[in-house]
């Protein structure tokens, strides 16, 4: 052999180019940025010289000032403190939802859609009935029994309980997506020729189809991160969710409704806290699945 | 003769897909795509199959690697029944039994570097220990098929069409097979290159002893690199014989109509040759013709055709013919 394998001098992995391309995204970039920005800011709530919850009926509705950047709410309150601390739990609830809507969608999309057949149709008359509900009233219904439930995990642990409520509820869309790519990738050639080749259907599943199905994955539950925070939101509007005085971005939204007018800072910053986050999600997103994606990055870089 | 060293053997092969209709996905119907097939291949030899599109020779050289369980009749590679091995056994008919693509674009995993691609039988088969040894292999495999093997870390877009098809033969030679089906290898190529990909695969075949079932719709090029031809019609093979024999004196009517559309690069000898043209289309293979198959387009057909269908026998050594008027 003329060449040999030791003269090769850069050794580069596959996962080394994802990240590399992942690097030159500029979307994707700005959203680490800024989503990390929220999560450092969020994880250091603590420095901040106000208590989230002790009320001081002495400087209510102050507008944003120095003392007082986003303004007090109606109990005198900081909001930069409450916004901060309500991040952590709107944070960790929209990315647990997305976990768990990860964790029982891929595999049960991924199965129905490559073994198609009975198997398919079993698996996917599930989230056909459970989006066939409303599911604004199974969730307020299923909160509302979590919350009575003595079960160990969630009893006193209610981001669980929410991540777990809008988990449950939000696995269906992760699942149809799936099994949709998971059945146009499986008629194609490279699949025929894992089968010919001896791997076995775990192996196909998950080596040969799911990084070609990664792309709308991604994109999917980047989106979904958004939709969970938003649905908490709505939840702990109608008091299912996060109950004060917790603040979560949901309910500070929630609170800030009866002053609209009068004292809109109220609203507006845990809006814009919602929006940056969902947006830099978004475009996290957006990079990840061009790195994923060999065409994209040839074009682009080279 | 001397008995011959036979690595496949397929007997009376069937392989129907059924048309369902409905809410109940009820079955009204069949499409015979693979109607009682059956040849030997032997050791180091070379078949072609040869046809019109839709003849069912895809789904022959898929449902003898298993890629479809059959409706009936058998296939043995190396003494191994395909679909009634358990998954050890099956393990190993993969690894001795392995397949070349048409399509050179859909056939190598978009996502995969060369690397992956060429070394997933290495890793299927657990044929290297360590990640090293396994590139060293690729390394030698995408010499063997004519490319750098520097370019491992590459992705498929990154090569040319005849590029990729070496990049899937050197996946389909990995395992050390013995038997390698090539569907339509070269249909999807420039002419150019597909004589460099046919030099290939006969170079390769003389290096490791291969044995090719080569599926094909370019006449010359069977002729070019095969030992042995079958011409399938409407899922049945209609004759089956020696190369030169076939080509030479083509029995079966249906051979005789195909083998006169090859071209001839001689325009003299081309105005001077008969040619069969055939009228009619295929009938569907829903519903194939009773008795001869091919009976409704044979422009030698008698009522008799229509009765019984013809038996594939031997009319000369090694020269088999599916004709009532043979």
């Amino acid at each position: 052999m003329t060449e040999s394998f030791s003269s090769k001098k850069r050794t580069e992995t596959l996962s080394g180019m994802i990240w590399k391309r992942f690097w030159k995204h500029p979307g994707a970039v700005g959203g680490s940025i800024v989503l990390g920005a929220l999560v450092l800011a969020v994880l250091l709530a603590g420095l901040s010289p106000y208590d989230p919850q002790k009320s001081d009926l002495g400087s209510r509705f102050e507008p944003p000032s120095w003392a007082h950047p986003m303004g007090t709410d109606a109990l005198g309150r900081d909001l930069l403190t409450r916004v901060l601390y309500g991040g952590r739990i709107s944070l960790l609830v929209g990315f647990s939802v997305v976990i768990i809507a990860l964790l029982i969608g891929v595999p049960v999309g991924a199965v129905a859609g490559y073994f198609g057949g009975w198997v398919d149709n079993l698996l996917m008359r599930i989230p056909d009935t459970a989006l066939a509900l409303p599911s604004l009233l199974v969730l307020i219904l299923l909160a509302a029994i979590l919350r009575e439930l003595d079960a160990p995990l969630l009893e006193k642990n209610p981001v669980l309980t929410i991540a777990g409520v809008i988990g449950i509820l939000s696995w269906m869309f992760v699942a149809r997506l799936v099994r949709a790519t998971y059945l146009s990738i499986r008629e194609m050639d490279f699949v025929t020729a894992g089968r010919t080749l001896g791997a076995s259907d775990f192996r196909i599943i998950v080596r040969h189809i799911l990084p070609n199905a990664i792309g709308p994955i991604i994109v999917e539950n980047t989106l979904e991160i958004g939709y969970a925070i938003l649905e908490e939101s709505g939840l702990s509007f109608l008091g299912f969710g996060i109950q004060p005085p917790t603040p979560s971005w949901g309910n500070l939204l929630s609170n800030a409704q009866e002053h609209m007018t009068k004292h809109p800072w109220m609203a507006i910053f845990p809006g814009i806290m919602i929006f940056l986050a969902v947006i830099s999600i978004n475009y996290i997103g957006d990079g990840l699945r061009d790195a994923f994606d060999p065409y994209k990055v040839m074009t682009k870089s080279e | 003769m001397v008995e011959k060293d036979i690595l496949v053997h397929v007997h009376q092969l069937k392989k129907y897909f059924s048309v369902t209709r409905g809410i109940f996905q009820r079955t009204f119907g069949a499409v015979k795509a693979v109607d009682g097939i059956s040849f030997d291949i032997c050791r180091g030899e070379t078949l072609g199959l040869v046809g019109e599109s839709g003849c069912g020779k895809t789904t022959a050289g898929r449902t003898i690697l298993g890629l479809y369980s059959p409706t009936a009749g058998e296939v043995l590679i190396d003494g191994a029944d395909i679909s009634k091995a358990k998954a050890k056994d099956l393990l190993e008919i993969r690894r001795k039994a392995t397949m070349i693509f048409q399509d050179p674009f859909a056939s190598l995993n978009p996502r995969w570097t060369v690397n992956s691609i060429v070394s997933e039988p290495l890793r299927v088969h657990k044929l290297f220990k360590n990640d090293k040894k396994r590139t060293e292999r690729v390394f030698e495999l995408l010499n063997l098929v004519g490319l750098n093997g520097r370019l491992y870390n590459r992705f498929p877009h990154e090569f040319s069409g005849g590029q990729r098809q070496r990049i899937g033969i050197a996946r389909a030679l990995a395992s050390n097979p013995s038997f390698i089906v090539c569907d339509e290898p070269i249909s999807a190529l420039d002419v150019s290159i597909q004589a460099q990909v046919v030099n290939l695969l006969e170079e390769l075949q003389d290096k490791f002893c291969l044995t090719y079932l080569f599926i094909a719709h370019d006449l010359s090029m069977v002729r070019h690199i095969c030992d042995r031809v079958a011409v399938m019609y409407l899922g049945v093979i209609v004759e089956l014989g020696d190369r030169n024999e076939v080509y030479e004196n083509p029995l079966h009517p249906y051979s005789q109509a195909l083998l006169s559309a090859v071209p001839i690069p001689d325009p003299k000898k081309d105005r001077e040759r008969k040619r069969v043209i055939l009228t009619g289309d295929v009938p569907s293979p829903i519903n194939p013709p009773e008795g001869c198959r091919f009976h409704p387009r044979c422009p030698i057909s008698k009522p008799s055709c229509s009765e019984s269908i013809p038996e594939l026998k031997e009319v000369s050594p090694d020269h088999w013919v599916a004709c009532h008027d043979v």
